[in-house]
């Protein structure tokens, strides 16, 4: 009984952030541009997002005729399912935690490598030229961006020597990852960033160019789970980051476990949408240069110095 | 990398700027008294109509948005019989005001025009007769103009010599 509440929790949860991020992003990049964004819907415009929920229902919900129909349809699905299934293995609290596994963190990175497929069978089954070709930046991209984001963690794991997150928490009591493992931090922002395909990675979308990417056929909710999806996305990365360097639930005892959780997962959920105001997209070679090129050899010497320091202790 | 994080620090700075939007409904913009708005008719300092009906307004329009007809009354005095602006057409560029010799045709700061009916947006003479006579205080065109109008007598204008003895012999 205990575990279905918890499971239920998690859900809404994660999907209540994430359709809360939808607001907040448009509050907080208005912040950052002297504008004020969405304030007539409710107090604070806070019932904006349920006015875009009903709005987005309440569209035709077209699937073209010349698209794959059934691949049409599974695709956004698979994009949800992927990121809401990696949310079982986040240790929010030492109790609140669907999924105790001893690989929970492989978890992680198989389920947003089966991400990917969502976006190349979105732009595949669309037939549409614009929408393939967004779908094959995605690919190259995520496949090139998921390397980094593995070898990054790889210096989190041999500290913390686990693949369990909860064990990698409490690993983290002594002091937070963020100090050892500080180019890991960065390395596996930055794929955080490519994963989830926000600006200033958002190629395969890049509206200048390719329409909306891979989603430009979608329509009504099928987009909607796109759109969630992505938002999804961003607070995983978030809580993620949250866990591997930042003590996850650690934090001052007068306040409980859950608090400090969803303090520092906010604070990176903020940093995601700073980023976006403040960047440019980078061209398609640029960026597959500077991750092969600048990150990979990176975050090999990440390795060899986290293994030489372990091995010295 | 430091101009990355550099444009990071300064997109964070502008969260503490001052907002540019104006919360339009409940916060009023100011609008300039030259801000070119809806369209209306003056009348001149004695309360009567200024516009003449010399149709310069209709033919500067470049969208043909204004109709009138002009008339004349028991004096001679020319003014339109009907005058019409069709608003959902007018593209506010002051053309008509620039044209108008007499300064009838004025554009106030008013933008709130908006309607439900697109008919409700054909302006006739009712709609845009005031009863000032708008940013032109005192104009009276009669009163510099040669013509008698019951106005003025010929020659006491201003600016104007009183008129030529014709049968003189000095001249």
């Amino acid at each position: 009984m205990k575990e279905i509440f918890i499971i239920a929790g998690v859900l809404l949860i994660a999907l209540n952030i994430a359709a809360g991020l939808i607001f907040i992003e448009r509050r907080l990049l208005a912040l950052f541009q002297d504008r004020y964004g969405p304030n007539r819907v409710g107090p604070l415009g806070l019932l904006q997002v349920v006015a875009d929920v009903i709005k987005i229902f309440f569209k035709e919900d077209w699937i073209p005729p010349f698209a794959d129909k059934s691949v049409f349809v599974i695709a956004p699905g698979i994009l949800v399912a992927t990121i809401l299934l990696t949310f079982a293995v986040i240790p929010f609290t030492p109790e609140f935690l669907v999924l105790d596994s001893n690989i929970g963190l492989l978890f992680f990175l198989g389920n947003s490598s089966l991400g990917v497929y969502s976006i190349v069978l979105g732009g595949w089954a669309s037939n549409n030229k614009y929408s393939l070709l967004g779908s094959i930046r995605a690919s190259a991209q995520m496949l090139t961006y998921e390397v980094f984001m593995g070898l990054s963690l790889v210096g989190v794991v041999m500290t913390a020597d686990s693949f369990n997150l909860r064990e990698i928490v409490e690993a983290q009591q002594g002091g937070w990852f963020i100090i050892p493992q500080f180019v890991g931090f960065l390395i596996f922002f930055i794929a955080g960033l490519a994963e989830t395909h926000r600006t200033p990675f958002d190629i395969p979308e890049a509206e200048g160019e390719l329409v909306a990417g891979y989603h430009s056929e979608y329509s009504g909710m099928k987009f909607g789970m796109f759109f969630v999806g992505e938002y999804l996305g961003v607070t995983l990365i978030s809580t993620l980051i949250t866990t591997l360097f930042f003590g996850g639930w650690l934090g001052p005892a007068f306040l409980p476990p859950a608090f400090w959780f969803f303090l520092k997962t906010g604070f990176f959920i903020f940093l995601f949408i700073l980023v976006r105001a403040s960047l440019p997209r980078p061209r398609y070679d640029q960026l597959m240069e500077v991750g092969w090129k600048i990150l990979l050899p990176l975050v090999l010497l990440n390795i060899l110095i986290t293994g030489a320091v372990l091995l010295l202790k | 990398m430091i101009s990355i994080l550099r444009s990071i620090w300064y997109t964070f700075l502008h969260a503490f700027s001052k907002r540019i939007t104006v919360g339009y409904p409940e916060k009023k913009p100011y609008l300039p008294p030259r801000y070119r708005g809806r369209i209306v008719l003056t009348r001149d300092p004695d309360g009567k109509e200024r516009c003449v009906a010399c149709n310069l307004c209709a033919a500067a329009c470049p969208v043909d948005c204004i109709a009138l007809q002009a008339t004349e009354d028991k004096d001679g005095r020319r003014y339109p019989e009907f005058f019409r602006i069709n608003f959902s057409r007018c593209i506010f560029c002051g053309f008509c005001e620039e044209a108008c010799p007499t300064y009838a045709i004025q554009l106030i700061p008013d933008f709130e025009m908006g309607e439900y009916n697109r008919q409700d947006m054909v302006y006739e003479k009712e709609n845009l007769l005031i009863q000032g006579e708008g940013k032109y205080h005192g104009f009276n065109f009669y009163r510099v103009a040669g013509v008698d109008m019951g106005v003025k007598k010929p020659g006491t204008g201003e600016n104007e010599e009183p008129p030529v003895d014709i049968r003189g012999l000095i001249h």
